[in-house]
């Protein structure tokens, strides 16, 4: 990686410049705060619309489900897991960039993730709000599971089965939404007082003061939040390492052909940093593009998560060979059908070539500095990988369940519209959190882009 | 004609009177003339709450008074609940009813007819709702076992579609009406001795039903009995009488036969002998044991169609219906059968085949049997027979009696013309539907509207009903008395288990009416005609305990029709042989057979059988044409076999026969013969109930009189372009080469027992990174006997019987979420699709694994391990996560995706089993070897403190099979049956690499090749490699 501060140090080097020329403490304020403050184009609402649109179909799959049951789903014997696990793996993986860009990036002192952490860590919340909703609506009976399934004490001396993998999900994705949420929050304080500052009525005044807890920007608050800030970082890290890891048990604890494989935590967690990079870009691209954020977000923070993207797809795809590698290499026959056999020659054949597609061949291109540097293109292969990190789940899910040891149970498997209304659903339901979280709240973090200014060079030092 | 017609207004209040009088059994009272007459007036009255006055309003409506009335009803509203709630008696017996101890269920004997013959059984019965069908161990017919069709009856007894009112025209009448009709009847038939009536019954097995009908036509010689079976026995009747010149009935010896040749025969599952024939034929296939395996029998089959009876085959010919005829001629030529030459023309493989299963039938000389299927030409039958006598086979194996079912009643044919004619005044239609199941040229809707009066007893107002003036419900045999005979001629009485749900009548009772007898009930009629014939037959000794103790047997001792000697027609022989050999053949020739799980079409409304999987095809809740995937090609369907996991929709065919058409779906059957197709009977129902209505095709478009189970001529298929959804419960044919059943066969078995099936250990299976279990009091396995499995379905039906499993109807079968906690696989062995080797049956059921990958994975604890060994679902625990579904291997678990179970329908609720709980949605569910059964075993045993016996407890799916192929037991017994079938070198762990150790394991498959044969044919060319 380029030093942290080259972008400022080298003023003609537009391409690796981490913030915009020309800029100073009051234009960062003026720009980033006023997307709160100033007029949104109107554009913007139609997704709105869209988005609480596609809630609605959320809450109406939801009460359907509630009153029917799943087999408003297309689940069956022998594929009794779908759509709905499908998703929450999908929406959890998403949320990981951002972890990964607060945290990690953070600890490794890479500056250049300032201008897109907020975002991002807003992304992580969005998608585990999204993704929790899965594995509780997926049971046949949510009203029992939503308490159950916690280590409640109670009269029966009943507890939850520690062995089950489904267990340690709920402590995963429970911790990994918490922390989440803190070290979002706790990064906000800052500019919330600085939006607190700025309110033109009373309403907002106190809205954002309350939110920011009293914040002056005194050395003392500075000092605490600093401290504060590095330790969830530091709380944070390995949670980018141990939630999909421990996602991946679902599949890897299990005796399934497909799913019992050792290869699963590392590869699901460089799968999951892989999709999250690619939403980050799905979404910063529109944005910074209507909000002028050029400034900010700039070459070559596109270009970085563009460079991610292929080390992590890289990774998926070596993921990819070492599970035909491995099947092989077992020579357990159900193993080496599953894997070699079924995927790449059985009835979802095409889900597979689509999934190879996206996740491997697409992603070539970002060999090339062209297509790292055009936003079209690289929204287009954000696009891509998104849907392939969604077929990659599909694969593992599905094609794993539906022909396993006993050709009589073997049978087919595809979603049903409700499947669908509930998957679109949570899309809207990001969606509108996404348009409320850019519209009152300042979605590049204004101080940390200051610190990154040349007359703030001392205290970036101190960040060393 | 009646003659009420002809009497004056006074004489029909008299009449009415009389009706009532008629109507009433033992004392009864009546406050007035009016009641007693139940005139229109006096019901008005009594129906009307209040006074015609009180409840109606003549004036207009102002408002004031429309308010002051909208207040009172308001305010009445609350008031009318306390008056109108039905009396309910929550008051426990004063007086305890003998052995009734609330919790426990009793036993009775009883017997179910179908299509007129019996199979003796034990009934359930839970504080007095019949719940469960067992076998009864005495009765020679089932010797404890049973088949679908018995298993189910007990949710037809409640099921909700059953007509529950006797109507006239489709109004309600009392049985007093229909008793003054009947009555009336009578008597003006008497007078003219009885021109103009007639009866139409099903095959009368029934002694008292037989008496009675003596009784009628000795008073009535004009009238006439007819009967009609949609899949009945005439071309066995016809084959047997045209044999010897005279009615008789042929029953087989399996015990005795070592040699067995079925031709078409389907003679494990399907008629009147089935169970008997299954428990005697696997009796001879017990091959555990290596030191007792040399007796076991081997089996030819000779076929069209595969069926129950072809998965157990040793070997198997595939031949068109007209090969299979000229195999049999073929065969009778070579055994030397008087006035037969062999056909010529007959290819290597079959010219084989007939050389050596000659040879081998000859080498077993009175210890061979050569059995034709009941829907054969009745030349094939004459030539078996024929074929048996030459082999010395009669009286060992093949034993002749005098006919089983009453030869009395004349043909349906001849009704039919005498309707048309209209020389019938009144028809007495019992139990049988002719409407729907006569042949496509028979219009008999057309025919009844030519009678005077017709009357329809019958289960449900089906096809016949519906045509018919009067219909009067049934009584089903669970809830009447009743008798009948079976395939050996041993008499049952059949005791009912609780009153008629809705006030159903027996065939006999409307006889005993039409005699003018009146209301005599049908146990008086029953007892009766067994009183007078143990006055002639018996001993001499006390009715009364004969009564008792044939009651409580289930069947009159030493009923049973002795064998007798008969003499072959040599004329009979030569006829049929040249019938055979000049029988013209179009391309293509279509069978129609009855089917597995809906027989005739009367348990179409059952939705146990409903859902069954049938035997090779895997289909619920339809038929479809049938045909082999070659000929399916050759007709332009594509590969069907192949398509299976694209396209659950199967093409539709444009089905021509005689001139006749019917649009149905086609259904590959792998190991189908070429050319011929297979129509199953039952199905395309129109009035049978919410269940059945619009299942299915409808065979009886296309089917005539003349053509009741072949049609060889002028048979096309054409493709119609549209598709229909098929739910079958298995899409793959193939076990892909992975070692799920093991077969070997008897030479190589009986010469290295240890290695004959070489299926290898997969290393050490029993470590595991989990603790073991403590072990318990017991250790509960089972073992299953893969040679002897037909996979007959009895065992599914019996599970879903005694542990309350739903049915969730096409869609969601077609969706791959049936419930069946034990499900029969099915998989085809061979080079592939049209090179099907044997067929193989693999039930499996929960393995109950020691250590068991769905306890593990299960958030919430709702699966664990009982100290017994048993993997315990833990219901009111479950949250539905499924992931105990995905981490299962067998995939045994079952899934309440919706809420499948029907909690609403109070006559269902009364047939549940008490001892296990009804599932709700979203709940896993799946076999725990019948725990319930364990449990009141184990109460007793801790009552006389000392462990549950061997055999004590029989899990359902055991004790209903009627091959004997599940044993269930203490594995920690060694002497226990399930650890001596364990102990056998042919025990295999299913998926034993995975190390689950499941306490289900199977005896693998052995075949009894005959090596002269297997030589000819090319070696393996039957079968797959053993471990391919």
């Amino acid at each position: 990686m380029a030093d942290a501060a080259a972008g400022i140090d080298r003023p003609d080097d537009m391409e690796n410049r981490i913030l915009g020329p020309g800029q100073d403490s009051v234009s960062i304020t003026d720009k980033i705060g006023s997307v709160p403050y100033g007029s949104t184009p109107k554009w913007i609402f139609a997704i709105w619309g869209v988005g609480l649109l596609l809630v609605m179909l959320l809450q109406y799959s939801i009460v359907k489900l509630l009153f029917e049951g799943t087999g408003i789903w297309g689940l069956n014997v022998p594929v009794a897991w779908g759509f709905a696990i499908i998703n929450l793996v999908w929406w959890i993986g998403i949320g990981h960039a951002g972890t990964l860009i607060s945290a990690i990036l953070l600890l490794l002192n890479q500056q250049w993730r300032t201008s897109i952490n907020r975002f991002a860590e807003a992304m992580t919340l969005f998608a585990v709000a999204c993704a929790v909703m899965f594995p509780l609506l997926h049971t046949g009976r949510p009203w029992l599971a939503a308490y159950w399934l916690l280590p409640y004490p109670n009269t029966m001396g009943m507890w939850p089965n520690f062995r089950s993998p489904l267990i340690w999900d709920v402590f995963a994705i429970s911790t990994y939404g918490t922390v989440s949420l803190m070290f979002w929050f706790v990064g906000l304080v800052p500019d919330f007082g600085t939006m607190r500052d700025r309110a033109k009525n009373r309403f907002l005044r106190i809205l954002y003061g309350f939110l920011s807890m009293g914040w002056r920007g005194s050395a003392r608050h500075w000092h605490n939040y600093e401290k504060a800030y590095l330790l969830l970082a530091g709380l944070s890290t390995p949670l980018v390492l141990s939630v999909h890891s421990v996602i991946s048990f679902d599949f890897s604890v299990s005796q399934l052909p497909g799913w019992h494989a050792t290869i699963f935590p590392p590869y699901f967690v460089a799968g999951a940093i892989f999709a999250g990079f690619a939403m980050v870009l799905l979404l910063a691209i529109p944005v910074r593009k209507t909000f002028h954020l050029e400034a900010f977000i700039t070459t070559r923070h596109l270009q970085n998560m563009a460079n991610l993207m292929l080390v992590t797809g890289l990774i998926v795809s070596y993921g990819y060979a070492s599970e035909f590698f491995f099947a092989w290499y077992s020579g357990n026959p159900f193993e080496i059908f599953a894997i070699t056999e079924n995927r790449p020659f059985g009835p979802y054949r095409y889900h597979w070539y689509a999934l190879i597609f996206c996740n491997f061949l697409a992603i070539q291109t970002l060999w090339f500095k062209k297509v790292r540097t055009s936003t079209t293109w690289l929204w287009i292969i954000s696009f891509i990988v998104t849907i392939g990190m969604w077929l990659e789940r599909f694969v593992i899910v599905v094609l794993s369940l539906h022909r396993d040891f006993l050709p009589s149970s073997w049978d087919m498997y595809t979603g049903s519209r409700w499947d669908w209304g509930l998957y679109l659903g949570t899309i809207g339901f990001f969606l509108c959190l996404m348009f409320l979280f850019v519209r009152f709240v300042p979605m590049i973090a204004m101080f940390e882009m200051k610190m990154l200014l040349p007359g703030s060079k001392v205290r970036g030092e101190h960040h060393d | 004609m009646t003659s009420h017609h002809h009497h004056d207004a006074e004489d029909r209040q008299l009449t009415a009177m009389r009706e009532r009088l008629a109507e009433a059994r033992g004392p009864k009272f009546w406050r007035s003339f009016e009641e007693l007459a139940d005139t229109p007036e006096f019901q008005e009255v009594l129906h009307r709450e209040f006074p015609r006055q009180a409840s109606e309003w003549h004036e207009g409506l102002d408002r004031r008074r429309f308010l002051s009335l909208a207040g009172a009803s308001l305010g009445m509203a609350g008031l009318t609940a306390c008056t109108k709630q039905p009396l309910e008696k929550i008051v426990p017996y004063v007086r305890q009813p003998e052995e009734l101890v609330p919790g426990r269920p009793l036993y009775f004997a009883t017997a179910m007819p179908l299509a007129g013959y019996a199979v003796g059984l034990l009934a359930e019965s839970h504080m007095g709702r019949p719940t469960k069908i067992e076998g009864n161990p005495d009765h020679p017919a089932s010797l404890g076992a049973t088949g679908v069709f018995a298993q189910a009856s007990v949710l037809e007894l409640y099921d909700p579609d059953r007509s529950q009112t006797l109507t006239h025209h489709g109004r309600i009448r009392g049985w007093g009406a229909l008793l003054a009709e009947l009555g009336a009847v009578g008597g003006a038939a008497k007078a003219e001795g009885g021109r103009g009536l007639r009866i139409l019954t099903g095959d009368v097995t029934s002694p008292t039903l037989s008496g009675l009908f003596g009784e009628l036509l000795e008073e009535m010689p004009e009238a006439r009995w007819h009967r009609f079976e949609t899949a009945g026995r005439d071309a066995v009747r016809q084959g047997v009488s045209d044999a010897f010149g005279e009615p008789l009935e042929a029953r087989y010896d399996f015990t005795a036969a070592d040699v067995v040749v079925a031709i078409d025969s389907d003679f494990l599952s399907s008629g009147p002998g089935a169970v008997r024939y299954a428990k005697d034929f696997s009796s001879r296939r017990r091959v555990a044991d290596p030191s007792q395996a040399s007796g076991m029998s081997r089996l030819y089959a000779v076929e069209s169609v595969p069926t129950a009876t072809s998965t157990v085959a040793d070997h198997r010919l595939v031949l068109s219906p007209t090969k299979v005829a000229r195999f049999t001629l073929a065969l009778a030529a070579r055994l030397g059968v008087a006035g037969v030459t062999a056909p010529d023309g007959d290819d290597e493989k079959v010219a084989a085949w007939v050389e050596e299963v000659a040879a081998d039938l000859l080498a077993h000389r009175g210890t061979g049997l050569v059995v034709a299927g009941e829907q054969t030409d009745p030349e094939v039958q004459v030539l078996v027979h024929a074929i048996n006598d030459v082999l010395d086979n009669l009286g060992t194996t093949v034993l002749l009696s005098d006919p089983v079912a009453d030869e009395t009643p004349a043909s349906f044919a001849e009704l039919l013309a005498d309707m048309e004619a209209g020389e019938v005044d009144m028809l007495l239609i019992l139990g049988t539907n002719p409407v729907y199941g006569a042949g496509a040229d028979q219009d008999v809707a057309a025919a009844l509207a030519k009678v005077g009066t017709t009357v329809h007893l019958g289960l449900y107002v089906d096809e016949t009903g519906a045509q018919c003036h009067w219909h009067v419900p049934e009584a089903h045999y669970l809830e009447s008395w009743n008798d009948a005979r079976a395939f050996d001629g041993t008499a049952s009485i059949g005791q009912p288990l609780i009153e008629p749900l809705y006030g159903g009548k027996t065939a006999a009772e409307l006889i005993a009416a039409l005699l003018g007898r009146g209301v005599v009930p049908a146990d008086d009629l029953v007892r009766e005609h067994w009183q007078t014939w143990w006055q002639e037959n018996g001993d001499g000794g006390d009715f009364d305990g004969f009564w008792r103790r044939s009651l409580h047997d289930g069947y009159v001792a030493a009923s049973e029709l002795p064998p007798r000697e008969a003499v072959l027609q040599a004329s009979a022989v030569s006829d049929a042989a040249s019938a055979i050999a000049g029988r013209t053949v179009g391309d293509l020739e279509l069978l129609f057979r009855p089917d597995p799980d809906v027989f005739d079409g009367r348990f179409a409304n059952n939705p146990w059988l409903q859902e069954c999987p049938k035997p090779i095809t895997k289909l619920t809740w339809d038929n479809a044409l049938l045909m082999s995937p070659k000929t399916a090609r050759d007709l332009g369907f594509g590969d069907l076999v192949a398509g299976s996991d694209q396209d659950k929709r199967a093409p539709m065919a444009q089905l021509e026969a005689g001139g006749r058409s019917l649009s149905v779906p086609v259904w590959a059957v792998p190991g189908h013969a070429d050319g011929t197709l297979t129509l199953h009977l039952g199905y395309g129902r129109t009035r049978c109930g919410r269940v059945g209505d619009g299942a299915g095709f409808d065979a009886g478009q296309v089917r005539t009189s003349e053509t009741h189970w072949r049609i060889s001529e002028g048979v096309s298929v054409t493709h119609d372009g549209g598709r229909y959804l098929l739910a079958s419960t298995q899409d793959h044919h193939s076990m892909e080469g992975r070692h799920l059943v093991r077969m070997t066969d008897l030479d190589s078995y009986l010469h290295d027992p240890e290695h004959a099936g070489a299926w290898e250990h997969h290393g050490p299976v029993d470590i595991s990174l989990m603790p073991e279990w403590p072990e318990g009091r017991h250790a509960w396995g089972m073992s299953i006997d893969l040679t002897s499995c037909t996979g007959c379905n009895a065992c599914l039906v019996a599970c879903q019987s005694e542990n309350n499993i739903p049915t969730v109807g096409k869609e969601q079968v077609a969706l791959g979420r049936e419930m069946h906690w034990i499900r029969l696989d099915r998989y085809f062995t061979g080079d592939d699709a049209d090179h099907v080797g044997s067929i193989v049956n693999q039930p499996v059921p929960c393995m109950q694994c020691e250590q068991a990958p769905c306890e593990v994975v299960c958030p919430v604890a709702a699966t664990v391990h009982s100290d017994e060994g048993l993997n315990d679902m833990v219901y009111n625990r479950c949250v539905g996560t499924r992931y105990c579904s995905n981490n299962c291997p067998y995939k045994v678990r079952r899934f309440n995706f919706l809420l499948y179970q029907d909690f609403e329908t109070p006559s269902l609720q009364l047939g549940r089993n008490p001892d296990v709980t009804v599932r709700s949605r979203g709940v896993m569910e799946k076999c725990t070897y019948c725990v319930q059964r364990i449990n009141h075993a184990r109460i007793e045993a801790k009552r006389e403190d000392r462990k549950i016996r061997d055999g004590e407890v029989e899990t359902a799916c055991q004790q209903v099979c009627p091959s004997d192929a599940i044993v269930f037991g203490d594995i920690s017994d060694p002497e226990s049956r399930v650890s001596l079938a364990k102990d056998s070198p042919l025990d295999f762990t299913l998926l034993e690499e995975l190390g689950n150790r499941p306490r289900t394991t199977y005896l693998g498959r052995v075949r009894n090749p005959n090596p002269a044969l297997e030589e000819k044919l090319g070696g393996g060319h039957d079968e797959e490699a053993h471990h391919g």
